[in-house]
């Protein structure tokens, strides 16, 4: 069976700095990928290199086995590849509810009413109810990274990639988003979710992916994958030389 | 009643000035692009209505409505064959190229069509007038060009405001990169946005040449009462850029019925004012990117 989302052998490097080398790793439908790593991992390069900001300089990306590398991220959107960004990018000029229409016209190709119902789900699901018909450029930060996530969702995603989304959340809030992206998985999406708070993302994920310094540290299941050496070594060395 | 006469006339000239402005206004708003071949364009548009006009015998209108559709194909090929290469160039590149754009289309019309002074024959509607009261008459031609030039930044706005096409290119404005994660292709509305702003500069640029003489040279010196329009207006404001150039068209027939010869200083002087006291324009944009 093919996975839906297939990256293999990716490189990229800008100058001298290596922000990936050989980095392989498949994400099926219905599946949730969390990725962990120090600052400066290559993990939103990796997701840039994903849905088609970024070019890499070697390798190759597959979605639905159909070799999309060399597809800008319009045609990967309408695709159906989502992302969000870990610093929020809304259109400010539009309103909440434009921004989303926005992305349920164009890469989910839904016209008319249909556009707005989507936009308008997406909205609900996101929780952002409230703020629908303010300008996008006076929202708060927390509504700010609510806004990338209906947006990803109104383009009807069939593999949405999530850049640490959970960051500023309350602890109270977090359980609604892992239920979130829980019922993003019971409904077939391919989920890449990066993120630092690892409790939140242990509740949800089926694989762990660890990067560092652009390779893949270790892969597989979550637990097994924090309690590596190797990855323990990742975080603790770093935590060891800062305290030095 | 002269004074009243003088502000009446001032709205009717800055219609035109309008008109010729929203163009550049439009570029300025969606790409950031400050395009020094506006008046050159305009010019080049007013030649190609006068020559379809003169080589068939269709109505005038018919030959601007197909100068105006050739200049936006023209603009569309424009963005996505230049223009966009340009902008991954940084913002200097771009301006740079339009000037060798204008510099290259000035000279080319002064090989095909001569430095001689032309102008597009309307017949009567060049002086029928309709007199409001003793001292205060419009001109038909020009109350024309002001409701055109309002129809067309209203249809702008509208687009802009309304239709999908137009939030994508507005989201584009705001962000090309986050715009393209919502499967818009920010070159093709970039290529659009030119589209419009060209086709609405031949309009302009016809009725300029319908209005008075006009040689290859002449889109420079009306660039600059474009680009005092816009910045008067505010950048990026599409119903700024009418208000600044009704107000510069009533500070040059006012401050020419101050006397005659400052007409055009009197514009400047208050283009001049608003950048001092109000940068930012008369109507700026409520929202920035």
């Amino acid at each position: 069976m093919t996975a839906l989302l297939e990256v293999s052998g990716i490189a990229k490097r800008f100058g001298r700095v290596v922000t990936a080398t050989d980095v392989s790793f498949h994400v099926g439908a219905g599946e949730v990928l969390g990725v962990v790593g120090p600052n400066g991992a290559g993990k939103s390069t990796m997701l840039d290199i994903v849905n088609g900001t970024q070019r890499p300089d070697a390798g190759r990306v597959l979605l639905d086995g159909d070799d999309v590398t060399s597809l800008g991220a319009a045609g990967r959107g309408r695709r159906g590849i989502g992302r969000t960004y870990q610093v929020p990018r809304p259109f400010g000029g539009l309103t909440v509810f434009e921004n989303v229409l926005v992305g349920a016209t164009f890469a989910g190709g839904a016209r008319g009413r249909q556009a707005h119902r989507a936009a308008l789900d997406a909205i609900e699901t996101a929780g952002l109810t409230h703020v629908v018909n303010t300008d996008a450029a006076s929202l708060r930060l927390l509504d700010r990274k609510r806004l990338e996530l209906a947006r990803a969702l109104a383009t009807e995603p069939r593999l949405i990639l999530l850049d640490e989304i959970a960051g500023g959340l309350t602890e109270a809030e977090l359980p609604e988003l892992v239920a979130l992206i829980a019922r993003l998985r019971d409904a077939g999406l391919g989920v890449v979710w990066i993120e630092h708070i690892v409790h939140a993302l242990l509740q949800v994920v089926d694989r762990l992916m660890c990067l560092a310094m652009g390779e893949v540290v270790a892969t597989g299941d979550p637990h097994a994958v924090m309690a590596s050496p190797a990855v323990m070594e990742v975080y603790l060395g770093s935590v060891a030389e800062g305290g030095a | 009643m002269t004074w009243v006469n003088a502000v009446v006339q001032g709205l009717l000239l800055g219609g035109q000035y309008a008109l010729l402005a929203c163009g550049l206004s439009l570029v300025f708003g969606v790409m950031r692009i400050v395009n020094l071949a506006h008046g050159a364009l305009a010019v080049t548009a007013a030649y190609l209505t006068l020559w379809l006009s003169q080589r068939t015998s269709l109505p005038l209108v018919v030959c601007l409505v197909a100068s105006v559709l050739v200049f936006a194909g023209v603009g569309y090929l424009l963005q996505r064959g230049l223009l966009n290469r340009a902008l991954r160039g940084g913002e200097l590149a771009p301006l740079l190229v339009t000037f060798g754009l204008a510099v290259i289309v000035v000279n080319l019309l002064q090989e095909i069509a001569t430095a001689n002074s032309r102008s597009i024959s309307i017949g009567g509607l060049a002086t029928s007038s309709t007199r409001i009261v003793d001292g205060l008459s419009i001109g038909v031609f020009s109350l024309l060009t002001l409701v055109v030039a309002v129809a067309l930044i209203g249809l702008i706005q509208l687009f802009l405001s309304r239709t999908a096409v137009g939030r994508a290119m507005r989201a584009t404005s705001d962000d090309p990169g986050a715009a393209r994660l919502m499967g818009i292709d920010d070159r093709h509305m970039y290529g659009l946005a030119t589209a419009i702003a060209v086709g609405s500069v031949a309009a302009a640029g016809a009725f300029l040449g319908m209005s008075t003489q006009f040689t290859p040279g002449y889109g420079d010196l009306v660039l600059i009462f474009a680009f005092e329009a816009v910045i008067i207006g505010g950048l990026g404001s599409l119903w700024g850029t009418l208000l600044g150039g009704l107000v510069l068209g009533v500070a040059q027939t006012v401050g020419a019925q101050v006397e005659p010869a400052y007409g055009i200083l009197f514009g400047h002087v208050v283009f001049l004012a608003v950048l001092a006291l109000k940068p930012s324009g008369l109507m700026p944009r409520t929202v920035t990117a």
